[in-house]
Order: structure tokens, then C-alpha cells, then sequence
């Protein structure tokens, strides 16, 4: 269906044109997202609040009232509280739990007319980078390796909105990145991902995982769709005390103006051992396609504890975690596991409602805040995220933005690095850094790896100049042309 | 860092999850593996390095004194798995 | 001291309170704070810990902290951190309460006690922090289950620490009722101990004189002061019981028993609990502008010491007259709206005597008495311009209590104008004289017979007429 193919831009433009109506776009939409079930990538479908929605949107469009995303369907990590409908986080912890209350972010959305196809799967309680750990079961990315039928990871924790967005079964959709779960599945599936500064987007509303480390951001097919979405989802949020109380520029109007004399570093520790050669060979393409648009590039630009990030915060989000979680305790919402006891309730609940990757960072997150430990552990890495901080500052006063890679790998099979929890972390090893000290990053599909899948380059920006970040990554994406399509598309034939 | 089965228990009836004798074993050896990983924390100079908390920078916000909330007691209960007379109810904890 | 079999011991006392803030929402959420509602009306989504909520700090609740602070003469910290206590109960519904641990708003205060010789103590204090207080959990509604109402949980309150100073129950008491008087003088805590407004954990150990501190048992959750008196002197009484009788002290936590009179260790885990504080990260630390808090020193009110000793000093009152009128912010402007322009001594006689002495029957507070300060003022006026006599007044207060009426509409009503005509309180005396021979002629070997003369003079004027006359009148006729 030729609908689906219409990027947000250009939805937004057919809509305007009249082209097409509102419903009709979601009445597309809704049948995409069935088609693409196989996927796995929805926890739950909302097609007729998408239909009402659309309608109330081609009424306001009648009465030339239309608001700047009105019509557009989206979906939403099933880590956003929505108003009476069901909300998971991906675990069986929350069966049953519909909010009576939207979280701010996709208020924002509703409020500027978008209309809400499903809630996406994800890691469960967003711990994750292969959507593997879902009470609701995997999702599959819809790319599969030339000539090999395995289903592969979309990537994660946002693998469901990373999935629909590639498989043209959403429009666009929200994800969270905390070490990296919305540009890692953006580059599995060979989509754009978002990640905005920290305070950028409030997290009032979104089921808490690390507090000082979730960033709501969108995924979305092209960089301008991505300014489009930031535009209406940010914005300062007083219910959020670490909100940025910072106005919300015109991203979409910042993508003009090229790149001519933007300082592009390149972070040379990010230069992994044992990275695969065609990611590197991409990297430095990508490097001469900004430089070949004007951008001066920086080669030896040093971040020097990079390799320290992925430890450090493999210590302060299961720590914060493990007090966010802490109110899932049967009491108030969710799965209750009767108990002879108090403590039998809360033990059983908890040991029934949380799946193993989610006991295993609750009980190290409890570990290193422990008597004896806060010091050697949660001190101590938050001393090395500062340095981590500071790495970042130091490079910002001599380049405007930093290219790396998004990740060391192409997405792999399901079942795939599920023996060692710590192959599983080292997806985030180019992600994380950036998520710790909160600067904006975006995951740019930018060419495909011997196999055929999806390969993704980030640019990192200064603290809250996502215009720059923007501008760049559309320069990234004009030079890279990629027009590569998954083996699994809603509406292809 | 190495923990034993004992550290293991002890740790999980803080994070109030049941663990069956079974998965101690299994469970300190993966604890034990990831806290291993990242004590190369260690190999970092921090001293004098203040520990950063958060990335905001910004002051703490803070509201007026007046009362927008509550009285939504249905909301509020509406997703109880227990409720009974307008409370919540738990077994019974022994003082 | 405390005598035990084999000497000496010395009780030493910490005390820990919770005062919950005086403000008209919660410290993080924006539902109401007022008691005894309907379980789970005042309850938001945040403080019930639904799923994405986020703390918003209550700036009143701060505001309200710094200026106890500053009435315990304490440290004002510009920069102080909130941090999660974390533990799991089902009146904690976020498995954490918000506290600060490490970086408290408050530091290095004192209250000074009055002790009762007349002398005083100083007693330090050693941080106020703030933090969020719990729901409560109702073990008794159902036999096989705890009701949890949540409306309590997150109101802001004070926890503000003693240093280990207070040496005897007697004194834990004082300490108790000074803090409760700053706090109510500022208004930043009701002081409501029946309430829960007002709770105290109690600290206690013992030791040798000269010894180091011995092991302390924490008593909880005292929501009296006399309870917290009692629970003192048992636990000093079972800790040195136990060492005489070659125990050791455990470290524990434990509960006032009030219908028993004893101490008995708490059930739960409690006792070596974790509570892995860190920084909320919600959250970021408060930070303080100097002049802010300089401008709420500027407006702090007269406290209970300086209204005291100018009392003293002012109004020429005994000290004991002084603390008892000062000991409550409302009796302190109470007095004064009464002593204005007139003798001090008798204001506060009026006040302390007749007044309380109808209110506490009553059961009122000064704040609802139902006679207004200008108006005991005006009966005061009529005794000393002479209009009534002292003894009528009594009457005239009393049908003020009742009515809440004016004194003069009431003396004027009743005819209660006092007879000074000296002709016709001779006539009255000359009547009662000849009424009754016998008595006369007792006079001589019994003084004491005027009283009844007296009373008998007193009834033929329905009171009315002035007794120094009476008197005067009664001796010369008697004794000519």
C-alpha cells in the first residue's frame, strides 16, 4: 500500500493536501500492524482508539484547526503510561495495570494530534539489547541475513518500536534510551533513532528504570521525521524535577543550512578490539561523506574513558533500578502472588513477576548499594561517569559534534550471545557513554554489513544542541542514500 | 569479587525476591562474573573526582504549597489486587 | 542517677522526632495534608508510587523546616541532599521513603531546657532533616489482614535529633514539651502528639558514672510524653537490671507496651536493616539562597526564652508565672491583650487562674475561648474602677463563659453594680447585728464570728456590697 510508504514528512504533507484523510492513513496503519504480528513487535493494538482518533483529527482538519502532527500514526514503547489502556513494561509484574493517567510525552503527542496505534514490546522493564527478555516473548527484526532464515534481534530494549517503524507497521514511535536502547535497535533496523539530552523529554509518565539515565526520545524513518516527533515530544514538564526548563527550538527548521565548516571529531577510542572491519570501513565513510559536504573532521579526538563506560553503568542503572523497582510488590497494581505472609507476597510476587535479567540487575543493584560496597561501587562509578562527562566537555571545545559507530555489531540471531550476560551488555559499548553523560545522539542507517543487515552511525552532540546533532545526522543520510529495505515490510509485495 | 550463596540470600531477602536453594549456586556464580567485569573500574584515578549524580544542571525546582492532587481514590485503588472499605489489604504484619 | 543493686548507673538519653510540617500539601506531591480523612481521599498517584511518578519538592515544607531551624539556633545548610531510605512495607508504598542522610538541611542546634529548681540545661541538637512520613497500616480491622490507608504517606515532616544530653525521664520530658513549644510558636508542627503530629523515638542507654556509653535500645513511635517518660525509666530499669544480673545489652529496636508498661523488641527484620541510602536521583540537591533564609530569620516571632525574660522583665512576673504563660505562643498574646494598660499581676492571676481553670474544664484551648481577651480585660476594668467587687466578678466571669457576653451589659442586666453608700451598708450591718445577739456577744472570744456577719450582710445586699466596707463597718460596730 503506497500509504506506508510515505515517510512522516510526507504523510503530514499528503494530509495537508488532502490526499488523503486521516482515517485512512490509520485505517492503513491498523492493518499493517496486523500483518506484521509475526513480528511480535506489538504487546497490544489499539485500533479503534487509532480510528476515533483519526477521525477527531479529519474533523479538526475540517474546521482548519489541524495541529502539527495531526493524523500521524504512532506508536508507543509499552513503557509510557496511557490513560486506560494496558501498560507492561514487558512484564508479567504489571499484568493488568491500566494507568489512569498518560505520561506527559505522549500528551504532548495526542495533544498535537497524533493518534495512537499500539504499544510497542520491549525489554522487560527496559533492561535489555536484543528484546529478548519480554514477558510477551521475542521480537523479530523484520531484516534477516541474505540467504539465512533465522530470526534475528531487532535490537533493544525499544526492539518493538524499532521493529514497527522498519516494518512500515507504525509511522513513527517512542522509545527510551538509558544505555542505548533507542539507537541500538534504530541500527539493527536500519531506522532513525533518537536520543535526546537529558531533561529534554520528561520522564513523568514513563515506568522508571534508571532514573538518572532513561532519556524518552523517538524512532522514526528519516531524520526529519525524527525533528518532527522531538518537536512535539519535548518540552519542559514541572511534574519532572530533573525536566530542562529550556523552550523547544524548531528542530525540523534547524535541518536547513548544511554542515559547511562543522568540526565532526572522531572519538578515537572508539575504535574497539576486535571490531569488524566493514564497521569501521563504514565509519570512515562516513567521515569523508561529512567531510565531502564541508565538515572538518577531526581525527584524534581522545575520550579516554570510554572503555570504563559500559562498567560504570552497568553498576549505577541496576542500582537505580533497584529501588525504582521496588514498588512492584503486589500490593497496588499488577501481579499478586497470594502469601501466607507479607514477606511471602512480596518474595513470591517478585520471584514470579520479574524475569532473570531483571533479578539479576535488581540483585546487583542492591548489592552495590549495600553496606561495605556504596563506596567501592556506586561512588566509585559515578566518579568515573564524571570523568566520562568531562571527557566530553573537553572534546566539545575543540569539535561542534562526534561520528562513531552506533554498534560493534549487525543484529544477531535470537538465542544468539544469551550465555553471558556481559556479551549481551558489550551491544551498548559505543551507546552508553553518551547516555551517561546525557548529550543528544542519533543513529543514522548508513550502509549494510556483508550479510546484508543494517549498519547505523551516531553523532553525539553538546548538552541540548540537538539542531546540530539533527543536521548532521540529515547530511549523514542524504550522502548514505540508504534505501535498503528489510526482508519483512507491511504493505510489499 | 566472589560471592558466596550465604551473600546471595542475604541480598535477595533485601530485594525481597524468593530464591529457591537451587539457584543460589547458579546466581552468585552470574553475580559473581558481572561484579568481576566491572571492578576494572579499579584501573580508574578518581580521587578528588566528585561523584556525579545527575547530568542535570540545573536547581531544584519547587512548587507552591496548595493542593492539586489526591482525592482520586478510585484511581488510586482501581488497580489494587486487594482492596476492601477503601484500603489497601495485605496479610497481616505482626508487630 | 539511678540506684541498681550494685551502685550507681547514669541514664543517657537520645531523642528523635518527627514533626510532621505544618503546610497544606504533602512534601513531593500536591495532595492535601489535613487529618483524619477518608482512607486513601488524599492519596496522588505519586504518593501512592504508581508506576513513571515523579517527586516535586513542596517549597513551603522547606520554608517551614529552615525556620525551625533557625528557633533551635541551629546551622543552616545552603546545599543538602535528599536521599532514599530503602526498605519494603505495605505502608511504604515505594519501597523507599525520601529522606537525607549524609547531607541534612539542618545542623548543630540546642534547646535549652528550664529545669524545674529554676536552673537551666542546654541540650544540643543534632540535625533536623526532612523526609517523607509513611501511611499507616491498621492491624485490628480484620482478622487476617492489615488495611493499609496511604493518606499519611508523604506528608512532609521534621526528623530532628538530640545529641545524647538528656540524663532522666524527667528531663526527656522537658526537652519534649520546649521542643513541642518552639515548633507550635512558629507553627511550623501542631505539636499533636494524639494526632501522630508529634512522634519521638527514644534512645536509651545506661552506664557507670565516668564509663564510656553503653549499648542503646531505640524505643519507638512514643506518641506521649508521659508515655515516653514511662518507657525511659523502664528501659534504664531492664538494661541495668540485666547488666547487674551479668546480661549484655543486645542492640535493638524496640516497642512501648502502654497497657503493660514495658519494652519488648520489635518483631521485624528491623533490627539489622540496610537501608542502602543514595542520592535520590529524582531528585537534585536543594540549594539555598542566603538571603532567603536571612529573610526568614528577619520574620521569625518572639520564641518562648525571649518572650520569658521579657515577661520578667516587662510585666515584673515571677519567673514560674512567666514560663506558664509563656509556654504557649497563644496564652503569651493572650496575657499580653489582657495586661495592656493594666496591672500585670492581676492579669495574670485572672488568666492563669479563673481562665484556665474554666477552659480546662471546658475543654478548650485558649484559641476557642469564649472569652475574648479585651473582654476579661474590661471585667478587670470594672473591679478596679470599682463598679464590682471581686467577689461579684467571679459571677460575672462565669455568666461570660456561658454567654460570651459583654461584662458591663452583664452587670448592668443583673443590677450587679457593687452598694458602696455607706448609709445603707450600715443599715444592712446594724440589721444582721441585731438579728442575731448570740453571736455578737461570741465576737469577743471568737474574731472569726465576723465571717459569719459577714456572710450574713453579703446575703441581705445579694452580694453587692463592696467587703472592704463590710469589714470596716462590721469591726467598729463589733468592737464598739
Amino acid at each position: 500500500m503506497s500509504l506506508l510508504a510515505l515517510s512522516l514528512a510526507e504523510a503530514r504533507a499528503g494530509l495537508a493536501a488532502k490526499d488523503f484523510s486521516a482515517r485512512e492513513l490509520a485505517e492503513a496503519y491498523v492493518a499493517a500492524m496486523a500483518e506484521a504480528r509475526p513480528l511480535n513487535a506489538f504487546i497490544t493494538e489499539t485500533p479503534e482508539r487509532a480510528l476515533a482518533m483519526a477521525d477527531e483529527s479529519d474533523a479538526r482538519r475540517a474546521r482548519g484547526e489541524a495541529r502539527p502532527l495531526d493524523g500521524i500514526p504512532v506508536a508507543v514503547k509499552d513503557l509510557y503510561c496511557t490513560r486506560g489502556v494496558l501498560t507492561t513494561a514487558a512484564s508479567h509484574i504489571l499484568d493488568g495495570f491500566v494507568p489512569p493517567y498518560e505520561s506527559t510525552v505522549t500528551e504532548n503527542l495526542w495533544r498535537a494530534g497524533a493518534v495512537m496505534l499500539g504499544k510497542t514490546n520491549l525489554d522487560e522493564f527496559a533492561m535489555g539489547s536484543s528484546n529478548t527478555t519480554s514477558y510477551y516473548g521475542p521480537v523479530e527484526n523484520p531484516w534477516r541475513r541474505d540467504g539465512d532464515n533465522r530470526p534475528l534481534v531487532p535490537g533493544g530494549s525499544s526492539g518493538g518500536s524499532a521493529a514497527a517503524v522498519a516494518a512500515h507497521a507504525a509511522l513513527a514511535a517512542t522509545g527510551t534510551d538509558t544505555g542505548g536502547s533507542i539507537r541500538q535497535p534504530a541500527s539493527f533496523c536500519g531506522i532513525v533513532g533518537l536520543k535526546p539530552t537529558y531533561g529534554r523529554c520528561s520522564r513523568w509518565g514513563v515506568v522508571a528504570f534508571a532514573s538518572s539515565l532513561d532519556h524518552p526520545g523517538p524512532m522514526t524513518r528519516t531524520v526529519r521525521d525524527a525533528a518532527i516527533m522531538l518537536g512535539a515530544m519535548a518540552g519542559h514538564d514541572p511534574r519532572d524535577s530533573t525536566s530542562a526548563p529550556l523552550p523547544v527550538p524548531d528542530y525540523e527548521a534547524a535541518l536547513t543550512g548544511g554542515i559547511a565548516g562543522l568540526r565532526i571529531g572522531i572519538p578515537k577510542e572508539y575504535r574497539a578490539d576486535g571490531m569488524p572491519a566493514e564497521i569501521e570501513a563504514l565509519w570512515r565513510q562516513g567521515a569523508a561523506w561529512l567531510k565531502e559536504r564541508g565538515a572538518v573532521i577531526v581525527d584524534d579526538v581522545s575520550l579516554p574513558h570510554t572503555r570504563y563506560a559500559l562498567p560504570a553503568y552497568y553498576i549505577i542503572a541496576p542500582a537505580e533500578a533497584s529501588s525504582n523497582l521496588a514498588r512492584y510488590d503486589g500490593v497496588r497494581f499488577g501481579l499478586r502472588v497470594p502469601g501466607e505472609s507479607l514477606e511471602d507476597l512480596y518474595e513470591q510476587t517478585r520471584a514470579a513477576g520479574f524475569g532473570a535479567e531483571v533479578r539479576r540487575r535488581v540483585l546487583i543493584g542492591t548489592y552495590v548499594l549495600s553496606a561495605g560496597y556504596y563506596d567501592a561501587y556506586y561512588l566509585k562509578a559515578q566518579r568515573v561517569r564524571a570523568l566520562i562527562a568531562r571527557d566530553f566537555t573537553e572534546a566539545f571545545a575543540r569539535v561542534d559534534c562526534l561520528l562513531a559507530p552506533t554498534t560493534p555489531s549487525a543484529a544477531f540471531a535470537i538465542g544468539e550471545k544469551s550465555d553471558d550476560p556481559i556479551a549481551m551488555y558489550l551491544n551498548d559499548l559505543f551507546t552508553v557513554p553518551a547516555d551517561l553523560a546525557g548529550l543528544p545522539a542519533v543513529s543514522v542507517p548508513a550502509g549494510l554489513s556483508a550479510d546484508g543487515l543494517p549498519l547505523g552511525l551516531q553523532v553525539i552532540g553538546r548538552a541540548f544542541d540537538e539542531a546540530t546533532v539533527l543536521r548532521a545526522a540529515a547530511a549523514l543520510e542524504a550522502a548514505a542514500g540508504f534505501t535498503h529495505r528489510p526482508s519483512f515490510r507491511a504493505g510489499d509485495r | 569479587m566472589a560471592l558466596d550463596k550465604a551473600t546471595v540470600a542475604r541480598i535477595a531477602t533485601l530485594a525481597r525476591i524468593r530464591l529457591s536453594p537451587a539457584e543460589l549456586e547458579p546466581l552468585a556464580g552470574e553475580l559473581s562474573h558481572i561484579l568481576d567485569w566491572v571492578e576494572q573500574l579499579n584501573e580508574v584515578a578518581t580521587d578528588g573526582v566528585a561523584p556525579l549524580a545527575s547530568v542535570a544542571d540545573i536547581a531544584l525546582p519547587m512548587r507552591d504549597d496548595a493542593v492539586t492532587d489526591g482525592n482520586c481514590r478510585d484511581a488510586v485503588l482501581g488497580n489494587a489486587p486487594a482492596a476492601a472499605k477503601g484500603f489497601y489489604t495485605v496479610p497481616k504484619v505482626v508487630e | 542517677m539511678l540506684q541498681g543493686r550494685t551502685g550507681e548507673w547514669e541514664v543517657v538519653i537520645g531523642l528523635e522526632v518527627h514533626a510532621q510540617i505544618v503546610a497544606a500539601a504533602k512534601l513531593f506531591s500536591g495532595a492535601a495534608t489535613a487529618f483524619g480523612g477518608e482512607p486513601n481521599t488524599q492519596v496522588s498517584t505519586v504518593d501512592a508510587a504508581f508506576p513513571g511518578m515523579l517527586p516535586v519538592l513542596n517549597r513551603r515544607c522547606v520554608e517551614q523546616a529552615v525556620r525551625t531551624g533557625l528557633g533551635l539556633d541551629a546551622e543552616i545548610n545552603l546545599r543538602s541532599v535528599f536521599a532514599r531510605k530503602n526498605y519494603f512495607y505495605p505502608d511504604l508504598p515505594a519501597g523507599y521513603q525520601i529522606s537525607q542522610y549524609e547531607e541534612p538541611l539542618v545542623s548543630r542546634g540546642r534547646v535549652v531546657l528550664d529545669l524545674p529548681d529554676g536552673s537551666t540545661r542546654t541540650v544540643g541538637i543534632t540535625r533536623l532533616h526532612l523526609e517523607q512520613d509513611a501511611g499507616k497500616s491498621l492491624h485490628d480491622q480484620h482478622p487476617r489482614d492489615t488495611y493499609v490507608d496511604l493518606n499519611r504517606a508523604g506528608i512532609g515532616l521534621m526528623e530532628i535529633v538530640s545529641e545524647p544530653d538528656l540524663r532522666s525521664a524527667e528531663e526527656a520530658g522537658l526537652y519534649l514539651r520546649k521542643l513541642r513549644s518552639i515548633l507550635r510558636y512558629l507553627g511550623t508542627c501542631d505539636g499533636n502528639m494524639e494526632e501522630g503530629s508529634l512522634r519521638c523515638d527514644c534512645n536509651v542507654s545506661v552506664r557507670r558514672p565516668g564509663a564510656p556509653f553503653g549499648t542503646r535500645c531505640e524505643i519507638k513511635n512514643l506518641n506521649s510524653v508521659r508515655f515516653a517518660m514511662q518507657a525511659i525509666d523502664y528501659e534504664a530499669r531492664r538494661q541495668i537490671e540485666l547488666i547487674e544480673g551479668g546480661g549484655t545489652v543486645a542492640q535493638e529496636t524496640r516497642l512501648f507496651d502502654t497497657a503493660r508498661g514495658v519494652t519488648r523488641p520489635m518483631r521485624s527484620k528491623e533490627n539489622d536493616y540496610d537501608y542502602r541510602y543514595f542520592p535520590d536521583p529524582d531528585l537534585l540537591p536543594l540549594v539555598l539562597d542566603p538571603q532567603w533564609v536571612a529573610q526568614l530569620r528577619a520574620e521569625l516571632p518572639e520564641l518562648p526564652d525571649a518572650k520569658r525574660a521579657r515577661f520578667v522583665a516587662e510585666y515584673g512576673l515571677s519567673p514560674q508565672d512567666a514560663a506558664v504563660l509563656a509556654a504557649e505562643r497563644a496564652t503569651a498574646e493572650y496575657f499580653e491583650a489582657v495586661a495592656a494598660g493594666r496591672d500585670a499581676k492581676t492579669a495574670a492571676n485572672w488568666v492563669m487562674g479563673d481562665l484556665f481553670g474554666m477552659l480546662n474544664k471546658a475543654g478548650l484551648g485558649i484559641e476557642d475561648s469564649p472569652i475574648a481577651a479585651d473582654r476579661l480585660g474590661a471585667l478587670i476594668d470594672l473591679i478596679s474602677d470599682g463598679t464590682i467587687s471581686g467577689r461579684i466578678a467571679k459571677d460575672v466571669f462565669a455568666e461570660m463563659a456561658a454567654t460570651g457576653a459583654d461584662p458591663g451589659a452583664i452587670v448592668a442586666a443583673k443590677g450587679l453594680r457593687q452598694v458602696t453608700d455607706t448609709a445603707a451598708i450600715e443599715a444592712a450591718v446594724d440589721a444582721a447585728l441585731a438579728a442575731h445577739p448570740a453571736q455578737v456577744a461570741q465576737y469577743a472570744g471568737n474574731p472569726k464570728v465576723l465571717g459569719f456577719f459577714v456572710g450574713q450582710v453579703m446575703k441581705a445586699t445579694q452580694g453587692k456590697a463592696n467587703p472592704a466596707l463590710v469589714n470596716e463597718l462590721l469591726r467598729k460596730k463589733l468592737a464598739g
